[in-house]
């Protein structure tokens, strides 16, 4: 007899996407730009899908960056946000002249190979949506030019609308003429954000000051001066102690630090501002790799977290490849765009290559992460939310407390307990921040981690004495945009076969005949068979 | 890293659900008890589920249904247990499959009710114009599995019970007819009794002391939203779905397809796979209000399933100081009731308060050496060349 696949497997599963091409690029920034057009010269067909511009809601939910509301109405005209966009990409015109098929407003909410683990997919895939609709992608190849995002830094206001990220403030300044604050202070000194803080001074806005716990500034202090001589003050030695305002910042007030986080000698200073920069770390947007499985490291010249890759930019997962800032950030980078434009050419082509490597003897990511959560996260205790979608504040996550929802039905009887109230005590030497995250709800939220996941590295590291890098990843899981129910059922159909064999469980009558009922003995080819859905 | 112990009295081996209950059991009972895990606490199934106990079918029902109200005071740590279910039928078929739960549980003295589709608009605010109408079981509900297989841990420690996480088996021991000793990457642990719950490993480490176990895994999907304005009662399900409303307002649900694996690929796996906008279109008509609520994850679990997808809970002749337990993908829920039983079999030699009969390896006395190809459980091949080159 021929072998015949259990029905209900997903050996019944069809995905049928809607479009095919060659080679997927998600992301049209430099390094996607560049694979694009290399793809399409070298004959391919490509998609170039790129979810910006997002909408003024999607904004407010801070998706894709910490866009803090610091978002002028110009954000609601669609149109206006659409040419910006399309005037922001130089070589736009030219992808479009070489063929590339280019979908502006049009995010990726996933992707997936086949592998010895996922049998049922014949090639791979990307789930993708615009405002409208979703749909199913199959491609020969996955070029992620995902991008980078902001570090999110926790101390008592910053929840307030205008505490945001610098890219995001740079997409807002730079792309969109849409943002809001006009005075701001920038968290951070390293050579990317004094560079950002320099360009958003330089269209109009009032940069009050750089602040940096550490003595000595981190970026180049050329930058520094220019900052300086347009009357931005640089404060080393210094912490957010907290944001003021009703709904939005008005005020920042900042305390003197030492190198161990505590207090330092000094009064305290308070900027009257109406938005605060979080530079205090460029994180690769690994979100859309980590999902689909690739293997992650943590590597401090590459900007933390990034994808293991071969030297023809392939990660761990045959046909997805990544290329720019979401394969790796490092100064020299960030500054020279033709960098990323040849991860992007080698990943398109697939030819071993030499990249360029960082210099390692530039970073020094872990120590800046932890200096700045040990000066304003580490002890904060209950005063601000670490995590703002669940309301986790620092003390939650190092004593491992049960969310708030739980508050009055928690046993009383914790003062009995042997158990030590904090990380080590109750998760061992080497917490895991899934484990923490499952536990206390930090990173669950509707930003899924984008804001704390850094800060929550930080936080286990200093609690359970690890180095920053030691702590391992918190996952990525699809979707890794927010999708609505009914969008995301738009992007497969099930067949009439499916229907058929769809079942709640396993479908294996079996498994649920009442225990008074159950024959003696079992095989195989006597087994109780239905022909239709038998779990209950 | 923790000191490792030289001994105890019993070792389990499996940090899941049944795993951690059986210790948490032992050592309320003054046992010595160590659970070693070659990764972490509820890691595997036992973490990734749709939190239901309602399993009607099960000679551990009655004791499942005894022990879940009391289990947070049991334990001093918050479970999110609540009780009661609703199932949700969209058309004859459904309702009538749904119907063996109160069959089942009205056998051994639990309600149920039928409800028409106005009932059941009224019980399940998120339900729409669609429903043909439902069960309300009088039993059961829904706990969050990653704070109950943690609090099984802690509560354990509590009592002087040990854990051992990350830490794997690769052997054991075995002097006469019996098991001396558990042999893992960093040292022997010496011991009286094992117990081995090792989910989907179990077949592997049963295979070391000639036990032959079988069994073949499997992948299956949830997908969660974001938290939606509570129901009055979360464990709503139906139409295919598995799954339950969280106490924070997320929808979990599960259902369709599931993905048998070779069991190299089974701990490697990515999170998930395709399957979740399926489930969406399943839960869009599950529950109509929610189509413009956001989905924000979505994961996996893998487990073990048996031939006939019934647990195996037995003790072998030999090594004669060995408990083999799988729960065949069912597992969470009956946790508290099973860790009881397993207890009671350690100490005393067999379960006191239900018959497990049912669930001895002789069952498979004659199984056929090729049993998980006929009945098609198997990994689906990777097409070939699907790559760009």
């Amino acid at each position: 007899m021929s072998f015949q696949p259990d029905p209900r497997s997903t050996a019944s599963a069809e995905l049928a996407p809607t479009e095919q091409v060659d080679v997927l690029v998600i992301g049209a920034g430099a390094a996607g730009m560049a694979a694009a057009r290399q793809a399409a010269g070298d004959g391919r067909s490509v998609m170039l899908v790129d979810e910006n511009p997002v909408s003024a809601e999607t904004m407010g939910e801070n998706v894709p960056l910490h866009f803090g509301g610091g978002m002028t109405g110009a954000v609601r005209n669609r149109n206006a946000m659409l040419e910006a966009v399309a005037l922001g990409m130089p070589a736009l015109e030219a992808a479009l002249e070489d063929g590339v098929d280019v979908r502006l407003g049009t995010a990726c909410w996933g992707i997936y190979t086949p592998g010895p683990d996922i049998g049922w997919l014949d090639g791979p895939v990307a789930g993708l949506m615009d405002g409208e609709r979703s749909w199913m992608v199959r491609a020969g190849r996955i070029i992620v030019t995902a991008g980078r995002r902001d570090m999110g830094l926790a101390f008592p206001g910053w929840e307030k609308e205008g505490v945001m990220g610098i890219t995001a403030a740079q997409r807002l300044a730079g792309l969109y003429d849409a943002l809001l604050p006009r005075r701001v202070v920038v968290l951070g000194s390293s050579a990317d954000t004094l560079r950002v803080a320099r360009d958003i001074q330089t269209k109009g806005c009032m940069v009050l000051a750089v602040v940096d716990p550490g003595s000595v500034l981190r970026g180049p202090a050329a930058l520094a001066a220019e900052l300086e001589a347009d009357g931005t003050r640089v404060l080393l030695g210094h912490a957010p102690a907290r944001a003021e305002g009703q709904a939005a910042v008005s005020a920042l007030t900042l305390r003197p630090v030492m190198p161990d986080g505590q207090a330092g000698e000094g009064a305290e200073i308070r900027l009257d501002c109406d938005g605060v920069l979080l530079g205090v770390g460029s994180v690769p947007v690994v979100d859309l790799l980590d999902a689909a499985g690739c293997r992650m490291s943590f590597d401090a010249a590459r900007g933390g977290i990034v994808p293991f890759l071969d030297d023809r930019q392939m990660t761990t997962r045959p046909g997805i490849y990544a290329a720019g800032d979401c394969a790796g950030i490092w100064p020299e980078k960030s500054a020279d765009t033709t960098i990323a434009e040849a991860e992007g050419q080698r990943a398109a082509m697939a030819e071993p290559g030499c990249g360029v490597d960082p210099h390692l003897a530039s970073s020094d990511l872990a120590e800046e992460r932890m200096a700045w959560v040990r000066a304003t996260v580490l002890d904060s205790g209950d005063a601000c939310h670490v995590c703002q979608c669940e309301e986790v504040t620092a003390r939650d996550i190092l004593e491992v407390r049960p969310p708030r929802y739980l508050g009055a039905e928690t046993p009383d009887n914790e003062a009995l307990r042997p158990n030590r109230r904090d990380l080590r005590g109750l998760l061992g030497d080497r917490p895991h921040p899934d484990q923490v995250k499952r536990l206390t709800r930090a990173g669950m939220g509707q930003c899924q981690g984008r804001r704390c996941r850094e800060q929550v590295a930080a936080l286990l590291a200093l609690g359970s004495g690890q180095d920053y890098g030691a702590v391992r990843p918190a996952s990525h899981r699809a979707p890794v945009r927010p999708i609505p129910v009914a969008l995301a059922a738009q992007a497969v159909t099930e067949t009439p076969a499916m229907a058929a064999h769809w079942d709640t469980w396993f479908g294996m009558p079996a498994q649920y005949v009442p225990f008074w009922a159950v024959a003696d003995e079992y095989t195989a080819s006597s087994r109780p068979r239905h022909s239709s859905d038998a779990s209950e | 890293m923790m000191e490792m112990p030289r001994g105890a009295d019993v070792v389990v081996i499996g940090a899941g659900a049944t795993g951690l209950s059986t210790g948490w059991w032992l050592a309320r009972a003054g046992i010595s008890v160590i659970v070693i895990d070659s990764g972490l606490v509820g890691w595997g199934a036992s973490g990734r589920n749709g939190g239901g106990c309602s399993h009607h079918f099960s000679p551990l029902f009655v004791e499942e249904q005894r022990l879940w109200p009391q289990l947070d005071d049991l334990l001093g740590y918050p479970t999110e247990f609540r009780p009661k279910r609703i199932r949700l039928a969209f058309d004859a078929h459904q309702l009538e499959l749904y119907g063996a739960a109160a069959r089942n549980a009205a056998h051994q003295g639990f309600g149920a009710r039928l409800l028409d589709a106005k009932e059941a608009r009224e019980l399940v605010p998120l339900a729409g114009e669609n429903v043909c109408g439902g069960y309300f079981y009088d039993f059961g509900g829904h706990a969050n599995p990653h704070r109950t297989v943690q609090a099984f841990a802690w509560a354990m420690q509590d009592h002087g019970g040990q854990i051992l996480q990350e830490t794997k088996v690769t052997g054991f021991r075995r002097v006469g007819g019996r098991i001396a000793a558990v042999v893992t990457e960093r040292g022997e642990i010496i011991c009286q009794q094992v117990v081995l719950a090792a989910g989907p490993g179990t077949q592997k480490l049963a295979a070391m002391v000639d036990v032959p176990v079988p069994m073949v895994p499997a992948r299956a999907e949830v997908l969660v939203t974001e938290p939606l304005p509570l129901m009055p009662i979360g464990g709503v399900d139906g139409n295919g779905l598995y799954g339950r409303q969280t106490l924070r307002g997320n929808l979990a649900y599960g259902g369709g397809p599931h993905e048998w694996l070779e069991d190299d690929a089974v701990f490697n796996t990515p999170s998930s796979t395709p399957l979740m906008p399926f489930l969406a279109g399943r839960l869009a008509t599950l529950f109509p209000r929610v189509a413009h609520a956001k989905i924000i994850r979505s994961w996996a679990g893998v487990i073990e399933n048996t031939p006939d997808g019934r647990p195996v809970i037995d003790r072998p002749a030999d090594p004669g100081n060995l408990v083999i337990a799988t729960l065949s993908s069912i597992g969470f829920g009956l946790s508290p009731a099973t860790g009881h039983a397993i207890a009671q079999i350690v100490t005393e030699g067999r379960c006191q308060f239900a018959d497990l009969s049912s669930f001895a390896l002789a069952r498979f006395r004659n199984l056929e050496s090729d049993w998980a190809e006929i009945q098609g459980w198997r990994a689906r091949p990777p097409e070939t060349a699907p790559f760009l080159a």
